[in-house]
Protein backbone atom coordinates (compact mmCIF):
# COMPACT_ATOMS: atom_id res chain seq x y z
CA UNK A 1 0.00 0.00 0.00
CA UNK A 2 1.53 3.23 -1.11
CA UNK A 3 -0.21 5.30 1.55
CA UNK A 4 1.12 3.07 4.32
CA UNK A 5 -2.28 2.24 5.78
CA UNK A 6 -2.94 -1.31 6.96
CA UNK A 7 -5.80 -3.65 6.19
CA UNK A 8 -8.20 -3.95 9.14
CA UNK A 9 -9.18 -7.30 10.66
CA UNK A 10 -12.50 -8.10 12.37
CA UNK A 11 -12.88 -11.32 14.37
CA UNK A 12 -16.47 -12.49 14.80
CA UNK A 13 -17.14 -15.28 17.29
CA UNK A 14 -20.18 -16.53 19.19
CA UNK A 15 -18.22 -15.74 22.35
CA UNK A 16 -16.84 -12.36 23.42
CA UNK A 17 -13.97 -14.09 25.22
CA UNK A 18 -13.01 -16.17 22.19
CA UNK A 19 -13.02 -13.16 19.86
CA UNK A 20 -10.99 -11.03 22.29
CA UNK A 21 -8.52 -13.83 23.03
CA UNK A 22 -7.91 -14.67 19.39
CA UNK A 23 -7.39 -10.97 18.66
CA UNK A 24 -4.84 -10.73 21.47
CA UNK A 25 -3.12 -13.94 20.37
CA UNK A 26 -2.88 -12.84 16.74
CA UNK A 27 -1.55 -9.41 17.67
CA UNK A 28 0.93 -10.96 20.10
CA UNK A 29 2.25 -13.38 17.50
CA UNK A 30 2.43 -10.70 14.81
CA UNK A 31 5.02 -8.78 16.80
CA UNK A 32 7.30 -6.41 14.96
CA UNK A 33 5.97 -3.30 16.63
CA UNK A 34 3.44 -2.70 13.85
CA UNK A 35 0.00 -2.00 15.25
CA UNK A 36 -2.45 -3.80 12.95
CA UNK A 37 -6.02 -2.58 13.43
CA UNK A 38 -7.78 -5.66 14.85
CA UNK A 39 -11.19 -5.59 16.50
CA UNK A 40 -13.11 -8.46 18.14
CA UNK A 41 -16.89 -8.69 17.71
CA UNK A 42 -17.89 -11.53 20.01
CA UNK A 43 -21.22 -12.60 21.43
CA UNK A 44 -24.42 -10.60 21.55
CA UNK A 45 -24.77 -7.03 22.74
CA UNK A 46 -26.23 -8.36 25.97
CA UNK A 47 -23.09 -10.36 26.64
CA UNK A 48 -24.55 -13.76 25.72
CA UNK A 49 -23.41 -16.30 23.16
CA UNK A 50 -24.43 -15.43 19.62
CA UNK A 51 -23.82 -12.81 16.97
CA UNK A 52 -24.51 -9.09 16.97
CA UNK A 53 -24.70 -7.18 13.71
CA UNK A 54 -24.25 -3.94 15.68
CA UNK A 55 -20.98 -5.13 17.24
CA UNK A 56 -19.76 -6.34 13.83
CA UNK A 57 -20.56 -3.05 12.11
CA UNK A 58 -18.91 -1.05 14.92
CA UNK A 59 -15.80 -3.26 14.87
CA UNK A 60 -15.48 -2.94 11.09
CA UNK A 61 -15.82 0.84 11.26
CA UNK A 62 -13.17 1.00 13.99
CA UNK A 63 -10.51 -0.87 11.98
CA UNK A 64 -11.22 0.71 8.59
CA UNK A 65 -8.20 2.67 7.38
CA UNK A 66 -9.58 2.97 3.86
CA UNK A 67 -7.66 0.05 2.35
CA UNK A 68 -10.01 -2.79 3.14
CA UNK A 69 -11.32 -4.86 6.03
CA UNK A 70 -11.02 -8.65 6.31
CA UNK A 71 -13.69 -10.33 8.44
CA UNK A 72 -13.06 -13.77 9.90
CA UNK A 73 -15.86 -15.67 11.62
CA UNK A 74 -16.39 -18.88 13.53
CA UNK A 75 -19.65 -20.57 12.51
CA UNK A 76 -23.40 -20.50 11.97
CA UNK A 77 -24.96 -17.14 12.67
CA UNK A 78 -21.56 -15.40 12.62
CA UNK A 79 -21.11 -16.39 8.97
CA UNK A 80 -24.73 -15.71 8.02
CA UNK A 81 -24.88 -12.32 9.74
CA UNK A 82 -21.72 -11.05 8.02
CA UNK A 83 -23.06 -12.27 4.67
CA UNK A 84 -26.39 -10.56 5.31
CA UNK A 85 -24.63 -7.30 6.27
CA UNK A 86 -22.51 -7.45 3.12
CA UNK A 87 -25.70 -7.95 1.09
CA UNK A 88 -27.19 -4.82 2.70
CA UNK A 89 -24.51 -2.84 0.90
CA UNK A 90 -24.10 0.09 3.28
CA UNK A 91 -23.63 -1.54 6.68
CA UNK A 92 -19.92 -2.29 6.41
CA UNK A 93 -17.01 -0.16 5.08
CA UNK A 94 -16.20 -0.32 1.37
CA UNK A 95 -13.88 -3.20 0.50
CA UNK A 96 -14.99 -5.36 3.39
CA UNK A 97 -14.67 -9.07 2.71
CA UNK A 98 -15.75 -12.19 4.52
CA UNK A 99 -12.64 -14.33 4.45
CA UNK A 100 -13.07 -18.10 4.19
CA UNK A 101 -10.51 -19.30 6.73
CA UNK A 102 -10.14 -21.24 9.97
CA UNK A 103 -10.80 -18.82 12.82
CA UNK A 104 -7.66 -18.99 14.97
CA UNK A 105 -5.03 -19.96 12.41
CA UNK A 106 -6.59 -17.69 9.79
CA UNK A 107 -6.64 -14.74 12.18
CA UNK A 108 -2.93 -15.14 12.93
CA UNK A 109 -2.06 -15.43 9.23
CA UNK A 110 -4.23 -12.41 8.42
CA UNK A 111 -2.78 -10.19 11.15
CA UNK A 112 0.84 -11.12 10.38
CA UNK A 113 0.29 -10.52 6.68
CA UNK A 114 -1.53 -7.23 7.29
CA UNK A 115 1.40 -6.08 9.47
CA UNK A 116 3.66 -6.18 6.40
CA UNK A 117 1.47 -3.62 4.66
CA UNK A 118 0.03 -6.24 2.31
CA UNK A 119 -3.23 -5.45 0.50
CA UNK A 120 -6.63 -7.03 1.20
CA UNK A 121 -6.23 -9.75 -1.45
CA UNK A 122 -2.93 -10.87 0.08
CA UNK A 123 -4.38 -10.86 3.60
CA UNK A 124 -7.32 -12.91 2.38
CA UNK A 125 -5.06 -15.39 0.56
CA UNK A 126 -2.83 -15.84 3.61
CA UNK A 127 -5.80 -16.49 5.88
CA UNK A 128 -7.41 -18.94 3.45
CA UNK A 129 -4.10 -20.78 3.06
CA UNK A 130 -4.30 -21.72 6.74
CA UNK A 131 -6.87 -24.35 5.68
CA UNK A 132 -4.14 -26.24 3.81
CA UNK A 133 -1.95 -26.72 6.87
CA UNK A 134 -2.69 -30.27 7.97
CA UNK A 135 -1.88 -31.26 11.54
CA UNK A 136 -1.73 -35.00 11.06
CA UNK B 1 -54.88 -6.41 -3.66
CA UNK B 2 -52.54 -6.28 -0.66
CA UNK B 3 -51.50 -2.94 0.83
CA UNK B 4 -48.92 -1.87 3.42
CA UNK B 5 -51.49 -2.40 6.13
CA UNK B 6 -51.86 -6.06 5.14
CA UNK B 7 -48.10 -6.57 5.48
CA UNK B 8 -48.05 -4.83 8.87
CA UNK B 9 -50.85 -7.19 9.97
CA UNK B 10 -48.73 -10.11 8.69
CA UNK B 11 -45.82 -9.05 10.85
CA UNK B 12 -48.03 -8.39 13.90
CA UNK B 13 -49.75 -11.76 13.49
CA UNK B 14 -46.35 -13.47 13.19
CA UNK B 15 -45.11 -11.74 16.34
CA UNK B 16 -48.23 -12.82 18.26
CA UNK B 17 -47.88 -16.38 16.99
CA UNK B 18 -44.18 -16.50 17.91
CA UNK B 19 -45.14 -15.26 21.39
CA UNK B 20 -47.73 -18.01 21.76
CA UNK B 21 -45.42 -20.71 20.44
CA UNK B 22 -42.07 -19.52 21.83
CA UNK B 23 -41.88 -22.27 24.44
CA UNK B 24 -42.69 -24.95 21.88
CA UNK B 25 -40.08 -23.60 19.46
CA UNK B 26 -37.45 -23.61 22.18
CA UNK B 27 -38.50 -27.12 23.25
CA UNK B 28 -38.06 -28.30 19.65
CA UNK B 29 -34.66 -26.57 19.58
CA UNK B 30 -33.45 -28.25 22.80
CA UNK B 31 -32.64 -31.77 21.56
CA UNK B 32 -31.05 -30.71 18.25
CA UNK B 33 -30.16 -27.02 18.65
CA UNK B 34 -29.08 -24.64 21.38
CA UNK B 35 -32.55 -24.11 22.87
CA UNK B 36 -32.90 -20.44 21.97
CA UNK B 37 -35.02 -20.43 18.81
CA UNK B 38 -38.22 -19.29 20.53
CA UNK B 39 -36.62 -16.53 22.59
CA UNK B 40 -34.47 -15.34 19.67
CA UNK B 41 -37.46 -15.01 17.34
CA UNK B 42 -39.53 -13.38 20.07
CA UNK B 43 -36.87 -10.71 20.54
CA UNK B 44 -36.65 -10.19 16.76
CA UNK B 45 -40.38 -9.90 16.08
CA UNK B 46 -40.96 -7.66 19.08
CA UNK B 47 -38.37 -5.33 17.54
CA UNK B 48 -40.16 -5.63 14.17
CA UNK B 49 -43.57 -4.65 15.52
CA UNK B 50 -42.04 -1.81 17.55
CA UNK B 51 -40.27 -0.28 14.56
CA UNK B 52 -43.30 -0.72 12.27
CA UNK B 53 -45.45 1.17 14.79
CA UNK B 54 -42.92 3.96 14.96
CA UNK B 55 -42.07 4.33 11.27
CA UNK B 56 -45.21 3.03 9.49
CA UNK B 57 -43.74 2.54 6.00
CA UNK B 58 -46.19 3.36 3.19
CA UNK B 59 -45.61 0.46 0.79
CA UNK B 60 -45.63 -3.36 1.12
CA UNK B 61 -42.00 -3.50 -0.01
CA UNK B 62 -40.87 -0.94 2.56
CA UNK B 63 -42.67 -2.78 5.39
CA UNK B 64 -40.84 -6.02 4.63
CA UNK B 65 -37.44 -4.42 4.02
CA UNK B 66 -37.64 -2.62 7.37
CA UNK B 67 -38.83 -5.78 9.15
CA UNK B 68 -36.01 -7.82 7.63
CA UNK B 69 -33.45 -5.28 8.73
CA UNK B 70 -34.71 -5.43 12.30
CA UNK B 71 -34.45 -9.22 12.37
CA UNK B 72 -30.86 -9.18 11.11
CA UNK B 73 -29.85 -6.70 13.80
CA UNK B 74 -31.73 -8.04 16.82
CA UNK B 75 -32.07 -11.83 16.75
CA UNK B 76 -28.50 -12.85 17.59
CA UNK B 77 -28.75 -16.36 16.13
CA UNK B 78 -28.79 -17.82 12.62
CA UNK B 79 -32.55 -17.33 12.31
CA UNK B 80 -31.95 -13.53 12.28
CA UNK B 81 -30.01 -13.25 9.03
CA UNK B 82 -32.08 -16.06 7.48
CA UNK B 83 -35.54 -14.60 8.23
CA UNK B 84 -34.15 -11.10 7.74
CA UNK B 85 -32.95 -12.00 4.27
CA UNK B 86 -36.26 -13.71 3.48
CA UNK B 87 -38.29 -10.60 4.30
CA UNK B 88 -35.84 -8.07 2.92
CA UNK B 89 -35.47 -9.81 -0.44
CA UNK B 90 -39.21 -10.36 -0.69
CA UNK B 91 -39.72 -6.66 0.05
CA UNK B 92 -37.15 -5.58 -2.50
CA UNK B 93 -38.76 -7.82 -5.12
CA UNK B 94 -42.12 -6.12 -4.44
CA UNK B 95 -40.64 -2.77 -5.45
CA UNK B 96 -42.36 0.50 -4.62
CA UNK B 97 -45.97 -0.27 -5.50
CA UNK B 98 -48.55 0.93 -2.98
CA UNK B 99 -50.56 -2.27 -3.53
CA UNK B 100 -49.51 -5.66 -4.86
CA UNK B 101 -51.49 -8.63 -6.14
CA UNK B 102 -51.32 -12.07 -4.55
CA UNK B 103 -49.50 -13.23 -7.67
CA UNK B 104 -46.88 -10.49 -7.32
CA UNK B 105 -46.43 -11.47 -3.70
CA UNK B 106 -46.03 -15.15 -4.62
CA UNK B 107 -43.25 -14.27 -7.09
CA UNK B 108 -41.53 -11.97 -4.61
CA UNK B 109 -41.76 -14.52 -1.79
CA UNK B 110 -40.14 -17.09 -4.08
CA UNK B 111 -37.28 -14.64 -4.68
CA UNK B 112 -36.96 -14.28 -0.90
CA UNK B 113 -36.84 -18.05 -0.38
CA UNK B 114 -34.25 -18.37 -3.15
CA UNK B 115 -32.11 -15.76 -1.34
CA UNK B 116 -32.38 -17.74 1.91
CA UNK B 117 -31.24 -20.88 0.08
CA UNK B 118 -28.28 -18.97 -1.38
CA UNK B 119 -27.34 -17.51 2.03
CA UNK B 120 -27.59 -20.70 4.07
CA UNK B 121 -26.72 -23.19 1.34
CA UNK B 122 -29.62 -25.46 2.30
CA UNK B 123 -31.64 -27.51 -0.17
CA UNK B 124 -35.03 -29.21 0.28
CA UNK B 125 -34.66 -32.29 2.51
CA UNK B 126 -31.83 -30.84 4.63
CA UNK B 127 -34.23 -30.47 7.60
CA UNK B 128 -34.34 -26.67 7.64
CA UNK B 129 -36.85 -23.84 7.25
CA UNK B 130 -36.61 -24.44 3.49
CA UNK B 131 -38.65 -27.63 3.96
CA UNK B 132 -41.65 -25.55 5.05
CA UNK B 133 -41.04 -22.53 2.81
CA UNK B 134 -40.71 -24.31 -0.54
CA UNK B 135 -44.04 -26.18 -0.26
CA UNK B 136 -45.65 -22.91 0.89
CA UNK B 137 -44.30 -21.00 -2.10
CA UNK B 138 -45.45 -23.77 -4.43
CA UNK B 139 -48.96 -23.65 -2.94
CA UNK B 140 -49.31 -19.85 -2.87
CA UNK B 141 -50.97 -19.91 -6.28
CA UNK B 142 -53.94 -21.61 -4.58
CA UNK B 143 -54.17 -18.98 -1.86
CA UNK B 144 -52.84 -18.29 1.63
CA UNK B 145 -54.87 -21.10 3.22
CA UNK B 146 -53.27 -23.63 0.89
CA UNK B 147 -49.84 -22.20 1.63
CA UNK B 148 -50.48 -22.51 5.37
CA UNK B 149 -51.47 -26.17 5.04
CA UNK B 150 -48.45 -26.90 2.83
CA UNK B 151 -46.03 -25.23 5.24
CA UNK B 152 -47.44 -27.13 8.24
CA UNK B 153 -47.20 -30.40 6.34
CA UNK B 154 -43.64 -29.54 5.28
CA UNK B 155 -42.64 -28.79 8.87
CA UNK B 156 -44.12 -32.08 10.12
CA UNK B 157 -42.32 -33.94 7.34
CA UNK B 158 -38.91 -32.81 8.68
CA UNK B 159 -39.23 -35.18 11.68
CA UNK B 160 -37.79 -38.32 10.04
CA UNK B 161 -35.06 -36.40 8.19
CA UNK B 162 -31.39 -36.21 9.16
CA UNK B 163 -30.12 -32.63 9.48
CA UNK B 164 -27.48 -31.58 6.98
CA UNK B 165 -27.18 -27.89 7.90
CA UNK B 166 -26.54 -25.90 11.03
CA UNK B 167 -25.79 -27.12 14.53
CA UNK B 168 -28.17 -30.07 14.24
CA UNK B 169 -26.06 -31.50 11.42
CA UNK B 170 -23.27 -32.28 13.91
CA UNK B 171 -25.64 -34.72 15.62
CA UNK B 172 -25.86 -36.90 12.52
CA UNK B 173 -28.44 -39.67 12.97
CA UNK B 174 -29.41 -38.34 16.40
CA UNK B 175 -31.16 -35.46 14.64
CA UNK B 176 -33.66 -37.99 13.22
CA UNK B 177 -37.04 -38.10 14.99
CA UNK B 178 -37.19 -34.41 15.92
CA UNK B 179 -39.26 -31.84 14.06
CA UNK B 180 -37.06 -29.00 12.81
CA UNK B 181 -37.59 -25.78 14.80
CA UNK B 182 -36.77 -23.56 11.80
CA UNK B 183 -39.32 -25.32 9.59
CA UNK B 184 -41.81 -24.98 12.45
CA UNK B 185 -41.31 -21.24 12.85
CA UNK B 186 -41.51 -20.87 9.06
CA UNK B 187 -44.92 -22.54 9.13
CA UNK B 188 -45.98 -19.96 11.77
CA UNK B 189 -44.84 -17.15 9.45
CA UNK B 190 -46.87 -18.59 6.57
CA UNK B 191 -49.91 -19.25 8.78
CA UNK B 192 -49.80 -15.60 9.85
CA UNK B 193 -50.25 -14.64 6.17
CA UNK B 194 -53.61 -16.39 6.14
CA UNK B 195 -54.47 -14.82 9.49
CA UNK B 196 -53.63 -11.34 8.19
CA UNK B 197 -55.98 -12.06 5.29
CA UNK B 198 -58.81 -12.96 7.67
CA UNK B 199 -58.64 -16.69 6.86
Amino acid sequence: MSDGELVGIVLVSHSAEVAASVAALAKGLAGGGVDVPVAPAGGTEGGGFGTSSELIAAAAASVDRGVGVAVLTDLGSAVLTVKALLAEGDELPDHTRLVDAPFVEGAIAAVVTASTGADLAAVEAAAAEAYTYRKV
Amino acid sequence: MLDADFFRRWMTATAASVDREAERLTALDSPIGDADHGSNLQRGFHAVTAVLEKEAPATPGAVLVLAGRQLISTVGGASGPLYGTLLRRTGKALGEDAEVSEGQFADAFRAGVDAVMALGGAAPGDKTMIDALIPAVDALGDGFGAARAAAEEGALATTPLQARKGRASYLGERSIGHQDPGATSSSLLVAALAEANGE
